[in-house]
C-alpha cells in the first residue's frame, strides 16, 4: 500500500460522543435544560445563546412540551458560564434582573408586557388593567391576561403578581391557583387578606394623613397606620374624597 | 446527496438543512483537524467552534451566496483561521504538550493509527497541514492554497516534502 493510500485511511468515522449536541446547543439549534429548586418545588429552566427561554415544572413530559411549544429539541446541558450562575438567584427573586431572556417566542406586545410585569416589585400584585396601562393600552387587559397565561418564563418574569382586576388573585400557568397563593404568601403580598379586600369590593386603599391612595399591596399603604386606611370601590371615588393617586404605585 | 443539493436546501431552509451539514462535515473536520494537531480534544472543540461560526456567517449569508459558496473549503479556511487564533491567545502562556489518543480512534487495529499519527506529528506544520488537507481531507491543490492562503506552488512543495519525510520515517522504522 502507498503512503497516499495509507493516508486516505486515516480519515475515520466515527465523532466524539456528544459533538454534534454541542453543536446543537452552541447553535442555538437546541436548547438546554437544567433542573433547579424553587417555592414551588423543582423547575426546568432551559436556555439558549439569547438567555433563558423557558420555565416549567418539572413533570414527566416536560421534554415533548418544549419541543411542541418552541420548535427545538432539549438537552440536559450546564447553563451558559457568563449568566448561567445567576439562574438560582433569579428564580428565588422573582425577577429577571441582568440574567438575559429570550422572549422570541412571544410576539413584541407580549414581550412588552411581560418586561413590565418584571418589575413588579416582589411582595406587591398589579391588576392585569394596571399593566395595560402601562404598556400604553389602557384597553388591553384581556390580552394582558392572555399574555400572562402564555409567559414562557414564570417565576423570573413574575406573572403570580399580576392579579384580576377585581383584586382576586386569579389564574396561574404554573400549576394553578394553590402555586400562585403559594408564592404570593412566600414573598409576603399576604394573598389571603388580598382575597378579603377583593370580596369586599375594595379596590385601592386611601390614607387619611397623607391623602395619597394606593394598590393594596404597594409599600406606601402598607407602612401606613391601620386606623389611617381607608378603602375604596375605584380610584374614582378616592379621588372624589380628595386623594391623589401614589406615585409609587401608580393606581390610575 | 450532493453538495449542490445540500447548498440549496440551506438558502431555502437553514435550520432544518443544517443538521445535514453537521453530519456531512463534523467527521471530516473532526478527523483532518485531529490528523493535523494530533489533538483529539482540541480537534473536538476546533471542529464545533468552527460548526458554529459556520452557522453564524449562514444565517447573515443571502440565499444567493449560499448556492454559489465552495462550501468544503469554504469551511476548511473557518477552522484554520479559528486555529490561528485559538493559537494566538494561547502563544504568550506556556501550555501542557496535550495527551494524546485517548479518545476516538480509529476502528480496528489501535496501534497503526497511534503510529500514523506519530509519524504526522513529526512532520513541520505547514507540511502536516497540507499533507493531511490533500489526502487524509482529499481537498485539491487550489482548495488547499485557498484555505491555507499560501501559493499553490508552495502548497504542492509542502504536500512533496512531507510525503517524502514520511517514507524517510517508515524506512528508519524498518531499520530498527
Amino acid at each position: 500500500m502507498t503512503i497516499e493510500e495509507k493516508l486516505a485511511q486515516l480519515m475515520g468515522d466515527a465523532i466524539p460522543d456528544r459533538m454534534s449536541e454541542s453543536i446543537a446547543l452552541g447553535t442555538g439549534l437546541a436548547d438546554g435544560y437544567d433542573i433547579y429548586p424553587s417555592a414551588v418545588g423543582d423547575v426546568v429552566v432551559t436556555f439558549n445563546p439569547e438567555g433563558v427561554s423557558s420555565l416549567t415544572l418539572s413533570t414527566d413530559g416536560f421534554e415533548t412540551y418544549f419541543e411542541d411549544r418552541f420548535g427545538r429539541p432539549l438537552i440536559r446541558a450546564e447553563a451558559p458560564r457568563a449568566w448561567g450562575a445567576m439562574i438560582p438567584g433569579r428564580i428565588e427573586a422573582g425577577s429577571p434582573g441582568k440574567l438575559p431572556v429570550d422572549l422570541r417566542s412571544v410576539t413584541e406586545f407580549q414581550s412588552k408586557v411581560l418586561l413590565s410585569a418584571a418589575r413588579i416589585p416582589r411582595g406587591e400584585v398589579r391588576p392585569y388593567g394596571w399593566l395595560a396601562r402601562q404598556v400604553g393600552n389602557e384597553k388591553a387587559a384581556r390580552a394582558v391576561g392572555s399574555t400572562m397565561a402564555r409567559n414562557p418564563i414564570p417565576l423570573i418574569i413574575p406573572c403570580h403578581r399580576v392579579v384580576r382586576s377585581d383584586g382576586h388573585i386569579g389564574a396561574y400557568s404554573l400549576g394553578g391557583p394553590e402555586q400562585k397563593w403559594q408564592l404570593l404568601t412566600h414573598e409576603g403580598a399576604a394573598p389571603g387578606i388580598l382575597e378579603e379586600l377583593a370580596a369586599a369590593h375594595v379596590r385601592v386603599q386611601g390614607n387619611t394623613s397623607t391623602g395619597i391612595y394606593c394598590l393594596p399591596t404597594c409599600r406606601a399603604i402598607r407602612r401606613s397606620k391601620s386606623e389611617n386606611v381607608v378603602g375604596f370601590r375605584s380610584s374614582e371615588a378616592a379621588m372624589d374624597k380628595g386623594f391623589r393617586s401614589c406615585k409609587l404605585c401608580q393606581p390610575a | 446527496m450532493s453538495m449542490d443539493d445540500l447548498k440549496r436546501d440551506l438558502s431555502q431552509n437553514l435550520d432544518t438543512a443544517f443538521p445535514r451539514l453537521v453530519e456531512h462535515m463534523s467527521n471530516r473536520l473532526f478527523w483532518g483537524l485531529r490528523r493535523m494537531t494530533g489533538d483529539p480534544q482540541y480537534a473536538e472543540d476546533l471542529s464545533q467552534e468552527t460548526l458554529i461560526k459556520v452557522y453564524k456567517a449562514l444565517v447573515e449569508y443571502h440565499p444567493q451566496r449560499i448556492r454559489e459558496l465552495k462550501l468544503e473549503p469554504w469551511m476548511w479556511t473557518i477552522a484554520l483561521n479559528l486555529g490561528r487564533n485559538h493559537l494566538r491567545d494561547r502563544s504568550r502562556r506556556p501550555t501542557i504538550v496535550a495527551e494524546k489518543r485517548d479518545i476516538a480512534t480509529l476502528d480496528g487495529d489501535v496501534s497503526d493509527d497511534a503510529a500514523w499519527q506519530d509519524r504526522l506529528d513529526r512532520l513541520p506544520t505547514a507540511q502536516r497541514r497540507a499533507v493531511v488537507l490533500k489526502h487524509v481531507v482529499g481537498l485539491s491543490i487550489a482548495e488547499i492554497a485557498e484555505v491555507t492562503e499560501r501559493p499553490e506552488g508552495t502548497c504542492k512543495a509542502d504536500i512533496h516534502r512531507g510525503l517524502r519525510k514520511l517514507k524517510e520515517i517508515m524506512e528508519a522504522e524498518d531499520d530498527h
